[in-house]
């Protein structure tokens, strides 16, 4: 009996192993955990967090962990919106570092006016946050049309603001680069006295936010259904153009919030020099969490994992002090390593090979 | 088989292939045919959906190569194998395709000479001389410094003609070169041909246009699943004889099986459709058609004929050019899919990969998608409310699926069409269009489908059920719309629905006066 009991067990623990290797979410969380393990390999403190003071003696969370989740902030807001474009419109918008620029240019204009090195803000910060997001949502709409009216690649489509935008947030800004006060700095940092810092806390919302209208809307599956077959979807009685349009307006928004934080994390500016690449490393961030860039399914919680193990992968190249100008390569043979092994033609040989081995360690079983 | 008496002299033949096979994994697409073209020849090559067609086009133009069988071109005294496209250009085998393969930003002069000159440096006032001679001779009107792109389609397709014949072909083979022309065009490429011919070219000529066929050919050649039907003379064999043997049945075929109880006078019942000089972009001609409540409606014709186009306009999936719809006795103007549904229409769309699945999603999702749809963007079903209509919709139907969650592509093509079928009787409409809905599915499900039918129009319910299978069409509908070349030809009710009664009206019905 106890025999049998022994055995159910071990089956029930290798189904359960079995369905968790099988799970989508299996090698993008695996990849995270490997990271952070080799982190704490290499400095055992990793993983702790302390409550510190900072210069201005206020308390404040210390910690490499806290770095991490803090500054993947602008990364997981983007990697959101994009995971959308991408499953709705088959492609990827490839403006959005530029686009941040122009939200950042925005928020200094409105803040500072034209002053460089302005006492007092010249609006209130909600009406920049507004603002913000309203350029945010412009450039948005912009890229939405032309690839969603005119069936533009969105790749091409994008490749206008990816060239303009940087320029243009130069211009928002009247071409000075003005200092907005610190207590605009309180959004991408801390509020004096409470020590978590504030982007978390922005992610927080927005991953909430993000969540709640996944379920209590049918964003999620029209979005699927039209990158899946647009055709189809129409004769559904879906609108694939204004759905299309639609996940190109929530990424604008999406680059609103996250040039928001950036520019208050310094506050200030520079539009050619902000958020460099960005744009890569998002669209990485949705490829790592199991998303097919070619459209249709997506996984939401993939792609804030990815846009995590980014960072802290980012932050680890760092710390083995790798030439800035050496990361990129690293990052690259990481990530091709990282998105070979998802492709079902890995997955296939792999699993194959699982099913080999246990072939024959139950013939082995028997003969004993 | 009893194409009649054909004598074949040696000399004027410009093409044969005797006995010619061709198949893809597992589908037999080409079995011992045997085709011939003579020098000064318009031959129509018909059939049916899949009925090989374009295979042997492909065969002759070496886009494939042949399994078996022998091809003989004049002037060549052995069988020739060609290996590829510009291999049957060299042997003098032209083909101009429905879709305009030239390149539009080019000239036409440019478009008649690309490709074919072997010199680096290119004389362009003499080839553009050369090309005003060629146009004028075939009485284009086309100047030769023209980009083909403002020229109309029916230039297009003439100057890829003129530069298939400027090609020295013996042999030219026009794909579906018609369908996107209007009247004029037609015409207009009907004399080039005409004046080809007279050349002495020899013309295959595809087409589903039947009228086009009786207005032009000398010779019909008519293949069926594959197969040889036979060659006739154009003279010789009536309209209706060419639908018997397209469709494969013959005339007098008394197996003709209907559902009696559904042909009671049905005028009484109230009217869900009422369609009043309908048309679309799709091109359809103007059309009537009334469908009523608990009757079972069906568009017979020809592939082509426009049955899909019809109730496509009804459904809001064409753009509506002309004419009154009416559903349940309310003026309504459909202009997109939505609109149809929420009036209680749904559609089963013809080709089911392209317009009907949405391949990853799993079969729930699939199911609930048109209802889902028609309640609103901002009220989504719960997890448990979609799997409980999938699980009724998939025990209903028998639909065999590892479970509500498995991506519908990974289902059969039947238990696919079931899915499809469950999504819209789950919107529970008045009024549901199936398009072909047992195309490819195996027999079981296509019984499976035809009963159901029966069943959801005795319980009220108005379908139109559009099918190439005429029996399956006559055990199934109550009444039918004949169409021929975008018209509606007939509408047969009662007793007068038999197989020889539907192949006499899409030969010889008069077009609806609308």
């Amino acid at each position: 009996m106890s025999k049998n009991n022994n055995k159910q067990n071990t089956d029930r623990q290798a189904s359960l192993l079995k369905a968790c290797t099988r799970h989508r979410l299996f090698i993008p969380i695996a990849f995270l955990a490997f990271l952070l393990l080799i982190n704490v390999f290499i400095n055992p403190g990793f993983l702790s967090i302390s409550l510190g003071k900072d210069s201005g003696g206020n308390p404040v969370l210390i910690g490499n962990l806290i770095n991490i989740i803090n500054n993947a902030t602008e990364l997981v807001i983007l990697a959101i919106g994009m995971t959308l474009v991408t499953a709705s419109s088959r492609g990827q918008d490839i403006s959005v570092g530029a686009t941040v620029a122009i939200v950042g240019g925005v928020i200094m204009r409105v803040l500072c006016g034209s002053e460089t090195q302005p006492t007092q803000l010249h609006a209130s910060i909600i009406v920049a946050l507004l603002l913000g997001c309203l350029a945010g949502v412009a450039c948005g709409a912009f890229n939405g049309i032309l690839v969603s009216k005119f069936n533009i690649q969105p790749m091409v489509a994008t490749l206008i603001l990816f060239t303009a935008g940087r320029s243009i947030g130069s211009m928002a800004m009247g071409g000075l680069k003005p200092k907005a006060p610190s207590s605009f700095g309180y959004y991408g940092n801390f509020f004096p006295g409470f020590p978590i810092p504030t982007p978390i806390i922005i992610t927080i919302i927005v991953v909430a936010i993000t969540y709640l209208i996944l379920k209590k809307t049918n964003l999620g599956l029209y979005t699927k259904a039209v990158g899946i077959n647009d055709k189809s979807s129409s004769l559904n009685g879906l609108n694939p153009t204004l759905i299309k349009f639609l996940t190109f307006v929530i990424l604008g928004l999406c680059v609103g919030i996250a040039g928001f934080v950036q520019a208050s994390r310094v506050q200030t500016v520079n539009p050619y020099t902000i958020v460099p690449s960005i744009e890569m490393d998002v669209i990485l961030a949705v490829a790592l969490g199991g998303n097919s860039l070619g459209g249709g399914k997506f996984n939401m919680v993939g792609s804030i994992i990815g846009a995590y193990t980014i960072q802290t992968l980012t932050s680890m190249l760092t710390t083995l002090n790798v030439n800035t100008n050496a990361v990129p390569v690293f990052k690259a043979v990481i990530i091709i390593v990282l998105v070979a092994i998802q492709t079902p033609i890995v997955k296939s040989f792999f699993s194959n090979k699982v099913k080999i081995s246990k072939l024959t360690a139950s013939d082995g079983k028997e003969r004993v | 088989m009893n194409g009649g008496l054909i004598i074949i002299t040696i000399q004027d033949t410009v093409l044969t292939t005797r006995g010619i096979y061709k198949s893809f994994t597992g589908v037999k697409a080409l079995q011992n045919v045997d085709f011939t073209l003579r020098e000064g020849e318009i031959h129509a090559l018909m059939g049916e959906n899949g009925a090989g067609k374009s295979t042997l086009i492909k065969v002759l133009t070496g886009v494939y190569t042949k399994d078996a069988g022998e091809i003989n071109i004049k002037g060549n005294d052995k069988p020739v194998t060609i290996k590829s496209p510009q291999e049957a250009q060299k042997f003098g085998i032209s083909t101009v395709y429905q879709e305009i393969t030239l390149c539009p930003n080019l000239t036409v002069a440019e478009n008649l000479f690309i490709g074919r000159t072997n010199d680096l440096l290119v004389n362009w006032k003499k080839n553009n001389n050369r090309a005003a001679t060629i146009l004028k001779g075939l009485g284009i009107p086309a100047s030769p410094t023209q980009q083909l792109s403002n020229c109309s389609l029916a230039v297009q397709q003439m100057v890829a003609i003129a530069r298939a014949v400027d090609m020295d072909c013996k042999v030219l083979i026009l794909d579906e070169p018609t369908s996107s022309l209007d009247e004029n065009e037609v015409a207009k490429l009907f004399t080039l041909m005409r004046d080809l011919r007279d050349r002495g070219v020899g013309i295959v000529f595809v087409t589903h246009f039947l009228d086009q066929v009786y207005e032009l050919c000398d010779k019909i050649t008519v293949l069926r699943n594959g197969e040889l039907v036979g060659e006739y003379q154009v003279k010789e064999l009536p309209k209706v004889e060419l639908v018997a043997k397209m469709m494969g049945k013959e005339l007098g075929d008394l197996a003709d099986l209907h559902n009696k109880a559904l042909t009671d006078s049905d005028d009484a019942k109230e009217a869900v459709i009422e369609a009043e000089g309908l048309s679309s972009t799709s091109g359809i001609k103007p059309f009537n058609f009334t469908a009523h409540k608990g009757e079972v409606t069906g568009f017979a014709g020809l592939l082509g004929s426009g049955r899909s186009e019809c109730v496509r306009a009804i459904f809001g999936a064409d753009k509506v050019v002309k004419g009154k719809l009416k559903i349940k006795g309310e003026n309504v103007t459909v202009t997109s899919p939505i609109k149809a549904m929420k009036k209680g229409v749904g559609y089963l769309s013809e080709d089911r990969k392209r317009d009907g699945i949405i391949g990853d999603l799993s079969v729930s999702d699939n199911i609930i998608l048109a209802l889902q749809v028609m309640k609103g963007f901002f009220r989504p079903f719960t997890k448990a409310q979609a799997q409980a209509f999938a699980d009724e919709y998939i025990s209903l139907l028998g639909i065999k699926t590892a479970s509500a969650d498995t991506p519908i592509s990974s289902l059969s093509g039947g238990n696919q069409q079931k899915v499809i079928l469950a999504r819209w009787l789950l919107t529970h409409p008045e009024y549901l269009i199936l398009d072909e809905p047992t195309r490819g599915i195996d027999i079981g499900t296509k019984v499976e489908i035809q009963k159901l039918v029966l069943k959801l129009a005795s319980e009220g319910m108005s379908i139109t059920f559009i099918s190439s299978e005429i029996e399956e069409m006559l055990r199934t509908c109550s009444r039918l719309i004949v169409m021929r070349d975008l018209h509606v030809v007939g509408e047969l009710k009662g007793d007068e629905m038999t197989q020889d009664k539907i192949m006499y009206t899409i030969a010889g019905g008069v077009s609806q006066n609308v």
